[in-house]
């Protein structure tokens, strides 16, 4: 187990000046390039959008997983771990297209191996552990190699007395590895496990969106649960519980105002201050 | 008696036979036809179970007929007393915990309960447990620890239930906290698929030093039918994603995710529940031994090292 561990060198790649622009529409006018927000219709210079949320309704936007660690890490901190980590295609399976095909080209797409990025750093000079689930990547779905990588950061939490902070948003496990991926949910928590044993904090941060066997494995059991306004956070997906009730479900069901509400996170951080809740947690928490 | 469309040759010449053995009582005289018919039977039988599809395999785990947890626990178990609730919001009949005695010995056991009749069928949720469900399985399992009892956990369902309530009350944290309980708990655990591994709703009970599967159950990711609405938008098509996801018990002995395929009276254990009770009551007690033989810390390690090593990356 940690024998073939590398860690690659600091990726320049993660400038703080990138802007993505997967869920609003950003075009140029006169001079400026503007964006227009979904959520509440309006217009604003694109550069207003920080970290991807809208500067009128506060509509929190996918942040890209290179972002965030640019975001919440020092800056130059960051050291990725098992990036080496590739998946296999061990049932052979085949929908659309064959799932090695399919993890060749979508490897080639994001430039990333799999569906999260792993690693340490220092947050607010505070080392620490930390994943980021790359939503782009299938869906952020937990297969062999996403459950691998959070077992050794659990592990290395526990190994270094380092506290974990784990960024998921995943629709669940990766039905391509058929009961393979279904296992990563024991394996992630086990090696949860070893973290709590050694004494150091768990702060899992559940983004949009946090379902099925991602969300009932780890992802729920955080020391503390912090949630993004609006995230969606469930075991079970909004469409199958419509179809299993044959009704439909309150407005904001499932949202992480609702599992604040009932009980199921401990607080909601917006996004331009997750940074400052996650130092002062680790503050608390932290040797 | 129910039986599948692929079962009706078999159950047509088996009630054959019973009618000839039924009208020669006490009086002789069809001996040499029911000699052929039973021949005819076991040839039957023989070609009938060697050539069934994956798809097949999957209607048998699903069976209604198939013996469900209560059955073995009166065949193979003795002295049961059930133990109700969570002690936080109430009792779910989809798991039924308690604690009963094996070879004499005290023991915990919990399971997914399906329900036989229709009114049965409804009260159980046809198995799929709501949070209070995991959270009294969790329950017994540190009330087993505290009094060292080894733990006997048996899974059939067809996955945790997606509802409302369900997800109001934590679905995910109770699926999640019954991991880790049992990737901690110290006592030996034996689990075994008996029916349906159906998704999270099934792994919930199936962390354990020794996992077991009967012959013709399922271990899976997502049940075929909802494998195949996601791919093909066309839940019909169930039986192809059958056979892509690999989720027959020798497929999970095949990779690493059990430790043992138990195996069943031909035709599968409905054709002859006291047969597969004392076929899995053989593996259960094999099984416990190996799980016993261990220390605490020692087992625990092999525990954590066996889930370790699930799954497959390069790199
Ligand atoms: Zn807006």
């Amino acid at each position: 187990m940690g024998s073939d561990v590398s860690v690659s060198a600091t990726v320049a790649w993660f400038t703080k000046t990138k802007v993505s622009t997967e869920a609003s529409e950003k075009r140029t006018l006169g001079k400026g390039v503007f964006r227009r927000c979904d959520a509440c219709g309006e217009t604003f210079k694109a550069e207003e959008f920080r970290l991807e949320v809208c500067p009128g309704c506060g509509r929190h936007y996918a942040l890209r997983a290179e972002e965030w660690i640019s975001y919440l890490l020092d800056e130059g901190s960051w050291s990725e771990e098992d990036a080496q980590l590739t998946a296999l295609d061990p049932l052979g399976f085949v929908d659309a297209k064959p799932y090695a095909k399919r993890l060749a080209e979508t490897r080639a797409k994001t430039g990333v191996n799999d569906a999260i990025l792993t690693g340490g750093g220092t947050l607010d000079g505070r080392g620490v552990r930390l994943g980021v689930f790359v939503f782009r990547f299938m869906g952020g779905s937990m297969g062999s190699v996403v459950g691998e990588r959070i077992a050794r950061l659990f592990e290395r939490g526990a190994e270094l007395g380092q506290p974990v902070v784990l960024l998921s948003s995943s629709g669940g496990a990766r039905m391509q590895e058929g009961a393979l991926s279904l296992m990563q949910m024991a394996k992630t928590v086990a090696a949860l496990g070893r973290l709590r044993r050694a004494g150091q904090p768990f702060i899992s941060v559940l983004l949009d969106p946090t379902t099925g066997g991602v969300a009932a494995s780890y992802a729920l059991l955080g020391d503390v649960n912090v949630a993004e306004p609006g995230a969606l956070i469930g075991f079970a997906g909004p469409r199958v519980i419509e179809q299993t009730i044959r009704q439909t479900l309150p407005e904001g069901f499932q949202r992480a105002e609702y599992l604040l509400d009932h009980g199921m996170v401990d607080l909601i951080a917006p996004r331009p201050e997750l940074r400052a809740t996650l130092a002062q947690l680790l503050g608390h928490f932290g040797g | 008696m129910a039986h599948l469309d692929f079962e009706k040759p078999l159950v047509e010449l088996e009630r054959r036979i019973r009618d000839l053995e039924e009208a020669s009582d006490g009086l002789g005289g069809f001996e040499p036809q029911i000699r052929e018919l039973k021949g005819r039977a076991q040839a039957l039988q023989r070609d009938l179970y060697e050539g069934l599809s994956v798809w097949q395999k999957v209607l048998l785990s699903r069976h209604p007929d198939r013996p469900y947890f209560l059955d073995y626990l009166g065949n193979v178990f003795e002295d049961f007393v059930e133990l109700h609730g969570d002690r936080a919001f109430g009792d779910d009949p989809a798991v039924v915990a308690g604690f009963a005695r094996f070879d004499g010995r005290s023991v915990a056991v919990i399971g997914h309960q399906k329900g036989r009749s229709t009114k049965e069928k409804v009260r159980r949720n046809f198995g799929m447990a709501h949070p209070e469900g995991y959270r009294k399985a969790m329950r017994v399992m540190e009330l087993a620890e505290r009094f060292g009892r080894p733990v006997f956990t048996f899974v059939d369902t067809p996955g945790a239930y997606p509802g409302l309530e369900a997800e109001e009350r934590g679905q995910s944290e109770a699926i999640g906290r019954s991991l880790l309980v049992m990737s901690e708990l110290r006592v030996p655990i034996v689990a075994t698929v008996i029916g349906e591994g159906g998704s999270g709703g099934a792994l919930a009970l199936g962390v354990a030093d020794r996992v077991l599967m009967l012959q013709y159950s399922t271990y899976s990711v997502i049940t075929p039918e909802g494998c195949a609405s996601i791919l093909w938008r066309d839940g019909a098509r169930g039986p192809e994603a059958a056979e892509q996801l690999k989720l027959l018990a020798m497929h999970a002995r095949a990779n690493g995710i059990v430790d043992e395929v138990v195996e069943e009276p031909v035709g599968g254990a409905h054709r002859d529940i006291p047969a597969a009770s004392a076929l899995l009551a053989e593996a259960l007690r094999r099984n416990l031994a190996m799980a016993d033989a261990l220390d605490p810390d020692a087992r625990l390690d092999a525990r954590y090292a066996k889930f370790r090593a699930m799954g497959r990356h390069a790199g």
